[in-house]
């Protein structure tokens, strides 16, 4: 079978498959009797065996497989939920976590996967023998045993059908030797069966039979109202079976749980048809199915193109409107203005349709949390709030590495060791809090930490070592000021540098790639309680509010987030300074910048007694861009110019208006030394 | 852009002052009419500015520019020839653009050594069909980033 085209959405499933595991695993940590959550666990893994065994990715199915055969042992109380167990687990959603990501560059998925199975083989056949059953270990082919064991859920089922008055035999079957086609016999007897009685058990499973991974003689365990006699009859009646011999089943004899519980769909849903008693799993598989059936895989570039050819629509709707205007038809202006309307409906969604929850980031950090934490030895509760809050992919896409940082710097410095919070009379488990919510036309993150907070005296000692800032400006800083000390390019507060962080990236790149996303970090920090990163973000970078102005004859536009306000200024209340034109605004001395020069637009003569100035800022710098007039405020696309223009000065973008034509967007922090 | 078909090339031809000029078809997107233009400031001279292409803004250069050959103004048969080559997508100004033809790999001769005032590095080779000289592009060439950032350093000197 050709997968390949596939393979996108095997990807994407295997890593949503991956991501409930991972959750799931994390949750169980915290609640270990909870068997609820070892079903999903085993749900998504299981599924995910399915997929990659589909598409021919061996080992990685191969480990999912021994993963699930720990899961297995759990859910059947064989084995109990441990710390080191988790860990093995953990490390095998990441072994598998590397082949997924092995296969989405192109690879193989294939990885040496020796040691962990290892590891999870011992973890399934040591601890389950505390138990105390006789149960076998568990191998893909198993041999025709005598041995017939039960999970909790079969024996409810058999218990009920003595209750019910039915038999319950123990049925063996032993097909000739020259028998070619096994599991078209096995088919008829389980069809036979199926007519008057339910199998509940096979050995080997009915995968393994219908694999014809089995000698001659397979054994089932069955449910019927019928006699010995007559079953034996009927079996016998399929051709080809050698033997077949019926005893009674004695169910207290081998009520123990089966250490390995079937995968076998068949089984498994004739016992829910059967059973009165319904499991939780026998309805949420249903559910789940529900839910994704509602969603629906769409590109990210088919989406721009849309976007594309919906802005030509808007701006053919513009020239119609202005048509209907023009003809002053009450018809047509009454269809145009109803298109309007839908247009604008329509905008709307092709807009949220970008949205996706942050979660999608957020939900890497509990794996990680734990991991750091323990390879620290601190004690770290991670909280997580408002991961259902929506931001566009193309902000999603970017601010995951940031948070990483922010996190592991959180970690690594913000948070101290047990023995040392205890001793400062703090509860030994430090805080983490990651929070995401909207404000107005933001998305705000916040990290915070209940740790050791920023020291100021440490912080401006190594500033000063550092060079960042000399004594004398040490003194007057403050709080805040200090705070940003450790953005500053090549800063780190902690005394060692540590593997956790430290290495060479610092908070400065952090504090870079989020204003080069239109957003902006702020700290706030109290030293020996805490520390709290707030970082505000555009809800999408792909539509921004800017100020069009026109210099001469071409209009550009200037984003919103960099203006503070418009003004006009008569040119007598300019001042020179260092031959450089500045005005006085509001106190602050600030520097103007001709964008008809900037621009080498062709000037025409000018005999206006007044300039049109747009204050913009860069941090706490400003300039005032001199235009010749505003046009107004306006939300427009963002478009790049093409890989062909890319360093234009001064230009960030294009976005295309309302009459077709191309407006530049500013970059005004270019402009701003 | 080495010699990638064996056999023949179909090529679009367009005019640049009294010569004829061809690019490989598979390299041309589609053909404009002349548009507003929004001058970008700062580019090098011969990149006339960006248009809006059906919703994709996308640079325009002017041919005649890029070859040092004299400029004149745009008529009705000025055309934007929207070529995409490398993940750019540029538009070429020329005067004007008709024709589609094959062209044999046997009649493409290496470039001479000099042809009229173009660079001899763009062309990659001059093709002779019945009586007309045909002047194949390296548009590799033409649209090289490493040239125009030599240009512009150039032209700010």
């Amino acid at each position: 079978m050709d997968t390949t085209q596939y393979l996108e959405v095997f990807i994407d499933e295997s890593k949503e498959n991956l991501q409930v595991v991972n959750d799931k695993l994390l949750e169980l940590e915290k609640e270990p009797a909870d068997l609820s959550i070892v079903n999903e666990i085993f749900r998504s893994a299981h599924t995910l065996k399915g997929m990659s065994a589909t598409m021919g990715y061996e080992d990685l199915a191969d480990l999912t497989h021994k993963l699930e055969n720990v899961l297995d042992a759990v859910r059947n109380e064989q084995i109990n939920v441990s710390a080191e167990m988790l860990d093995v687990l953990l490390e095998s959603v990441e072994y598998l976590e590397e082949m997924i990501m092995d296969i989405a560059g192109g690879g193989e998925g294939s990885k040496d996967v020796s040691s962990i199975v290892h590891n999870l083989q011992l973890i399934e056949a040591g601890e389950s023998l505390s138990t105390g059953t006789e149960s076998k270990p568990e191998s893909g082919s198993t041999k025709n045993g005598s041995t017939l064991s039960f999970d909790q859920f079969e024996q409810t089922v058999l218990k009920q059908a003595k209750a019910d008055q039915q038999h319950i035999f123990h049925i063996k079957i032993s097909l000739q030797d020259d028998c070619l086609l096994k599991a078209a016999r096995v088919y008829m007897v389980f069809e036979v069966l199926g007519q008057d009685g339910e199998v509940i058990k096979s050995l080997p499973t009915v995968e393994e039979l219908e694999d014809e991974n089995f000698d001659e003689s397979f054994e089932v365990v069955y449910i019927t109202k019928e006699s010995p006699e007559e079953i034996e009859a009927k079996v016998k009646k399929v051709s080809e079976i050698n033997e077949v011999s019926v005893s009674l089943f004695d169910l207290d004899a081998s009520n123990e749980p089966d250490e390995k519980s079937i995968d076998d769909s068949k089984v498994q849903s004739k016992q829910k048809k059967k059973s009165t008693q319904s499991k939780d799993e026998t309805n949420e598989p249903q559910k789940k199915q529900a839910v994704s059936n509602k969603t629906i895989r769409v590109n990210i570039e088919r989406l721009d193109v849309l976007m594309n050819l919906f802005e030509e629509l808007v701006i053919d709707r513009g020239r119609l409107e202005q048509i209907s205007q023009e003809l002053d038809h009450n018809d047509l202006k009454g269809t145009v203005e109803h298109m309007s309307r839908i247009s604008g409906d329509l905008q709307n969604i092709i807009l949220t349709m970008r949205m996706v929850p942050i979660d999608q980031v957020f939900n890497r950090f509990p794996r990680m949390v734990r991991q750091l934490a323990r390879d620290l030895g601190k004690d770290i509760e991670l909280e997580i709030e408002g991961a259902e809050t929506e931001l566009d992919r193309t902000v999603i896409d970017e601010i995951g590495d940031p948070l990483v940082h922010l996190i592991r710097n959180a970690i690594d410095h913000g948070i101290e060791m047990p023995e040392e919070r205890k001793k400062n009379g703090k509860s030994e488990t430090g805080n983490l809090l990651l929070k995401a919510y909207h404000s107005g036309n933001h998305v705000f993150v916040e990290i915070k930490d209940n740790g050791q907070g920023i020291n100021r005296e440490k912080v401006l000692e190594k500033a000063i070592s550092n060079g960042v800032v000399t004594d004398e400006q040490a003194d007057g800083m403050s709080q805040n000021q200090v705070n940003e000390l450790i953005m500053a390019s090549g800063f780190s507060t902690a005394d060692q540098i540590s593997d956790i962080s430290g290495r060479g990236v610092g908070l400065d790149v952090v504090k870079n790639t989020i204003e080069s996303l239109g957003g902006s970090i702020s700290i706030d920090s109290e030293y020996g309680v805490g520390t709290t990163f707030s970082i505000q973000l555009p809800l999408t970078l792909s539509i921004i509010s800017v100020m069009l102005v026109v210099v001469e004859e071409e209009i550009y536009a200037v984003p919103l987030s960099s203006i503070i306000e418009t003004a006009v200024i008569k040119k007598e209340e300019v001042m020179k300074a260092h031959n450089k034109e500045v005005i006085d605004f509001r106190g602050s001395i600030v520097p103007l910048v001709h964008l008809s020069e900037v621009f080498e637009v062709n000037t025409l003569d000018d005999d206006s007694q007044h300039y049109s100035v747009v204050i913009v800022r860069k941090g706490d710098k400003m300039a005032g861009l001199v235009v010749d007039s505003f046009i107004g405020q306006q939300e427009i696309v963002l478009k790049g110019l093409g890989n062909y223009l890319n360093d234009i000065f001064a230009i960030s973008g294009a976005t295309i208006l309302g009459n077709g034509q191309v407006a530049l967007i500013i970059d005004s922090n270019a402009l701003i030394k | 852009m080495s010699v990638e078909v064996v056999n023949d090339v179909k090529v679009i031809v367009f005019r640049l002052k009294d010569e004829e000029y061809g690019v490989p078809v598979e390299y041309v997107g589609s053909i404009e009419r002349m548009q507003d233009i929004t001058r970008v400031p700062r580019a090098p001279k011969f990149v006339k500015g960006v248009i809006n292409l059906r919703g994709v803004v996308t640079p325009i250069i002017d041919l005649r520019e890029r070859f040092g050959i004299e400029e004149s103004t745009y008529s009705e048969s000025t055309r934007i020839i929207i070529v995409s080559i490398d993940d750019k997508d540029v538009g070429m100004i020329v005067d004007g653009a008709n024709d589609v033809v094959d062209v044999a790999e046997s009649d493409i001769e290496p470039p001479p050594e000099v042809v009229g005032s173009v660079n001899v590095d763009y062309i990659r080779g001059v093709a002779k069909i019945n009586q007309r000289l045909l002047i194949l592009l390296n548009l590799d060439k033409v649209l090289s980033n490493d040239e125009i950032s030599d240009l512009s350093t150039v032209e700010k000197s």
